[in-house]
């Protein structure tokens, strides 16, 4: 199963004027695998994963995601991949149950469908009590896994998470990597972003960005072993530092 | 002098953000304020910068009382929030001089303080703020917290979203400040981040769960820890957390962080469980704490 190519990635490229933002990246990610897109701030990150999801498109080279083209059909991308990101997620001024529903109806689910999704992940994540709840008064950690799972109410082929842990408490960070485990253990895709480089070592590979290329993609063993370091955190410092 | 702090409190609403909260922080040093988002830092720092008063409690920053002596503190701390709060359409030129201006000084004066910093964004000095970097932004708040000299700098998440490479240089230039006779108060949710700091509070939902060395922090951890590892991440943490005995079971990196209930047992027993679970490549060896399992042990109390 793993052997499916999910995400096929090649010379993508992105200029904003005279400037290459993401320059020629090359990668291909498998069903089910755990891909970390790591790489210092205004590596070019953000930029080429917008083309990846579909809402910025490429200068040149191909991207297909969950088999559909980023040129062509890349309503076809958002309808069969989830995004989370630490900055937006869920409404803050809706309810938990509020949150679910417009999603659901977002991605197209019928109202049969969302009500047993809703109880699902209710009953999953422990939110009985605070269903009728704002979402602003919930603790950030309980958000961020409400999030992820609202992301992933659709069953998309992919799920993007741009760093969801940033600022979560280490026990929810922990538990919320639990959730991306099972998830990738059940056939989804996971392609994260992160700061934390503890996590880095989570992924089944790594990429890592620098001034806009791909600099290394390897396994976290791999690449260690490669920079001849103990750590991703190491490895990390010694890319980017040149 | 430094900073002292005795049984503040403050609640927004219902909501109790700092509860009876009591440290002290040395003159000269650098002192960690370690906690994930909504443990109470921020509005700890706003108690300490006069921008809001304590329910209950009392405080002094440099020897002056946080309700008495305000005009005296705002004269003699730097404070850079955790937004970025310099004016956007002024010049990273402009502001410096504007907050030079403001505190009776000039850039010249003072310049020998923050050359190492602000020399890295002096080639963009005629740049608006709001079209810097990040981390150029980040540069240049700490350049303008410090061109009146202070006594006292207090530093709220300023590395926050920030990568490893830029995390470590600006640690590098709080040592190099700290050695310039600069108090230091600076939060983080970094974890890794608190071995750099001389002293640090833990603290979660509005509450200190430990002042200490980091040292002394991690040597307090009441288990050994095990690193453990197998083919499959996600059926090994299903299997440990199943597992009768276990006390705690955490992800770490590449492997998972385990402690057991009982003081003393075999390892045998365990790798045999795991193998029973149909786990491969299973290791295991006794590790070193850090302090997130510290904080995480002391969290869950």
């Amino acid at each position: 199963m793993k052997n499916k190519t999910i995400i096929h990635v090649e010379n993508l490229t992105k200029m904003f004027g005279d400037f290459t933002a993401v320059n020629a990246i090359s990668f291909e990610v498998k069903k089910g695998e755990i891909f970390g897109f790591l790489g210092a701030n205004g590596a070019g990150k953000t930029t080429a994963m917008k083309m990846l999801i579909g809402i910025s498109t490429p200068t040149s080279g191909t991207a297909q995601v969950a088999d559909f083209d980023v040129y062509t059909n890349p309503d076809g991308i958002k309808k069969n991949i989830g995004y989370m990101s630490q900055k937006f997620a869920l409404y803050d001024d809706l309810t938990v149950k509020e949150n679910i529903t417009f999603y659901g109806g977002i991605y197209g689910l019928s109202p049969r469908q969302i009500k047993e999704k809703r109880c699902q992940l209710v009953d999953e994540l422990g939110l009985e009590d605070v269903v009728n709840e704002l979402v602003i008064s919930l603790p950030l950690g309980w958000k961020q896994k409400l999030a992820f799972s609202v992301a992933l109410l659709h069953n998309p082929k992919i799920i993007f998470l741009d760093e969801p842990t940033g600022g979560v408490d280490p026990i929810t960070r922990r538990q919320f990597w639990e959730m991306i485990y099972k998830t990738a253990h059940n056939g989804t895709t996971v392609f994260v972003t992160t700061h934390y480089m503890d996590e880095a070592e989570y992924c089944d590979r790594v990429s890592i960005m620098v001034d806009g290329k791909i600099e290394a993609l390897d396994t976290p063993q791999k690449l260690k072993q490669q920079f001849e370091v103990d750590s991703m955190n190491d490895v990390f410092l010694k890319l980017a530092r040149g | 002098m430094g900073i002292n702090i005795k049984n503040i409190s403050k609640s927004y609403g219902d909501l109790k953000a700092v509860d009876a909260i009591s440290f002290d922080v040395k003159d000269g040093e650098l002192f960690g304020l370690i906690g994930p988002d909504g443990a109470g830092k921020t509005t700890i720092f706003r108690i300490l910068t006069t921008l809001l008063i304590a329910d209950e409690g009392e405080a002094t920053v440099a020897g002056y009382d946080v309700l008495k002596d305000y005009i005296d503190i705002r004269n003699h701390v730097g404070y850079m929030p955790g937004r970025f709060s310099l004016y956007q359409d002024l010049t990273v030129e402009e502001n410096l001089e504007f907050f030079a201006t403001i505190f009776n000084t000039t850039i010249k004066e003072n310049y020998d303080l923050i050359k190492d910093i602000y020399i890295q964004i002096e080639p963009f000095k005629d740049r608006r703020a709001g079209k810097l970097s990040g981390g150029m932004k980040q540069k240049l708040a700490l350049s303008c917290a410090l061109i009146h000299k202070p006594k006292v700098l207090f530093l709220d998440e300023p590395t926050t979203g920030v990568d490893p490479v830029s995390r470590k240089e600006f640690w590098e230039m709080l040592k190099r400040l700290q050695q310039k006779g600069i108090t230091i108060l600076v939060s983080t949710p970094y974890m890794d981040e608190a071995a750099l700091c001389d002293r640090i509070a833990l603290i979660q939902d509005g509450k200190i769960l430990k002042v200490n060395t980091p040292k002394e922090i991690v040597k307090g951890y009441p288990k050994k820890i095990y690193d453990i590892s197998a083919g499959d991440m996600y059926e090994l943490i299903l299997s440990l957390n199943e597992y009768e005995h276990n006390y705690s079971v955490y992800p770490f990196g590449e492997f998972v962080h385990y402690t057991d209930k009982r003081n003393d047992f075999n390892l045998k027993e365990l790798v045999n469980y795991l193998e029973h679970r149909n786990l491969k490549d299973i290791t295991i060896q006794e590790t070193q704490t850090t302090i997130e399992d510290a904080f995480m042990e002391l969290a869950k109390e």
